[in-house]
């Protein structure tokens, strides 16, 4: 069972920790506000929990949003999620409860799913890291910067699916696994993520338990350093 | 400017150092570890360049070591740095001494600098608070 919450991405600075210096992301993180549960016995036919992130005005609410933040009695919000979860899972939480950041624990990996910054329509030497012309003198022309050759001939008469070219690059979903927690503060909802994670500032982030590093906790800095 | 990162960035910010410019021959002393044992290693150079930014400050220190010149980073709020002495101040006209790199011997000296010019608002700031103490 992986729990998930919705934040937001403040910006990237340091801290020292243990002798070391660490690379952080620092996130607003939660709280959360469950909207809605989902059970497998229910017309969903699933268990999930709704979660709810960024408080909004009431008049900028949509009517078929509106009666959905009525059922459940929450205020308003702007970005909406849902978590997969275990049945037992689901009867722990209730509609309308508020979810904080004391959830995750320091040391902790996890998975920050966000939307990459987005760069436009780029050409292969920037979005595939292709190498461009070989050698750029002995009449070689308006070649410098060309995805080179997109298949054979006759046989197979076609490009290959997936085949490398330019286009559309970034702001898609993207996720950066097994990254870890090095700092939690439920006073202000913020944690802090060792290293990058996707997207601009103030950018929605889902912060979800490591898929591969499941209860996992790393030790921070060096080892048995004394400061 | 982002207040957030202020915040988080605060409880790093150290206020036991003296006022650093550019220009300065300093003493820089850093902690060493050594397996378990911990020494002090002291590093004495000019400072080339001075980068600013909450917990992110660093300076940049340039020696010659048997004719080999060596620069080392040092991130001024870390808690590896031990402490920093002031040895001498340079007359400066530039704000990154990158230049003295392609220097050397009497060339790559700095003059050092009489209390011609005023001090800077740091320094001003810091010796009032002194005289108030």
């Amino acid at each position: 069972m992986r729990m998930a919450l919705i934040g937001k991405k403040l910006g990237v600075t340091q801290i020292f920790k243990n002798g070391a210096r660490i690379p952080v992301t620092v996130v607003e993180l939660g709280p959360n506000t469950i909207i809605q549960k989902k059970t497998r016995e229910g017309k969903d036919g699933y268990d999930a929990i709704q979660l709810g992130f960024d408080e909004k005005p009431h008049k900028k609410v949509g009517k078929a949003m509106k009666g959905h933040f009525q059922r459940a009695d929450v205020k308003p919000v702007r970005f909406i999620r849902e978590v997969r979860c275990t049945a037992e899972k689901v009867t722990e939480f209730e509609v309308g409860q508020q979810v904080s950041c004391d959830l995750f624990q320091v040391g902790e990996l996890v998975d920050v799913t966000g939307t990459s910054k987005g760069k436009g329509f780029q050409g292969v030497m920037r979005r595939h890291n292709m190498k461009g012309a070989k050698q750029k003198t002995h009449g070689t022309h308006e070649q410098f910067r060309h995805v080179g050759s997109i298949g054979c001939r006759t046989t197979p008469g076609e490009v290959d699916k997936g085949k490398r070219l330019p286009g559309q690059m970034g702001n898609t979903t993207s996720t950066t696994q097994n990254v870890q927690i090095v700092g939690v503060d439920t006073e202000n909802n913020r944690v802090l993520i060792r290293g990058s994670v996707p997207g601009a500032r103030n950018g929605y982030v889902i912060v979800k338990q490591s898929m591969k590093k499941l209860g996992r906790i790393k030790t921070i800095g060096i080892e048995g350093a004394s400061s | 400017m982002n207040t957030v990162i202020d915040d988080v960035e605060s409880p790093y910010v150290r206020s036991d150092l003296p006022a650093l410019r550019v220009g300065d021959t300093v003493r820089v002393h850093t902690k060493i570890r050594e397996g378990t044992r911990e020494r002090v290693q002291i590093f004495e150079g000019i400072i080339i360049a001075y980068k600013k930014g909450g917990n992110r400050a660093s300076i940049t220190v340039r020696k010659v070591s048997h004719s080999v010149g060596v620069e080392r980073v040092f991130p001024l709020s870390s808690p590896t740095v031990n402490k920093i002495e002031v040895k001498s101040h340079g007359q400066i006209r530039r704000a990154k001494l990158y230049y003295l790199r392609n220097l050397s011997g009497k060339a790559a000296r700095i003059k050092e600098r009489t209390d011609r010019r005023p001090p800077s608002t740091k320094q001003r700031k810091k010796a009032k608070t002194e005289t108030v103490a």
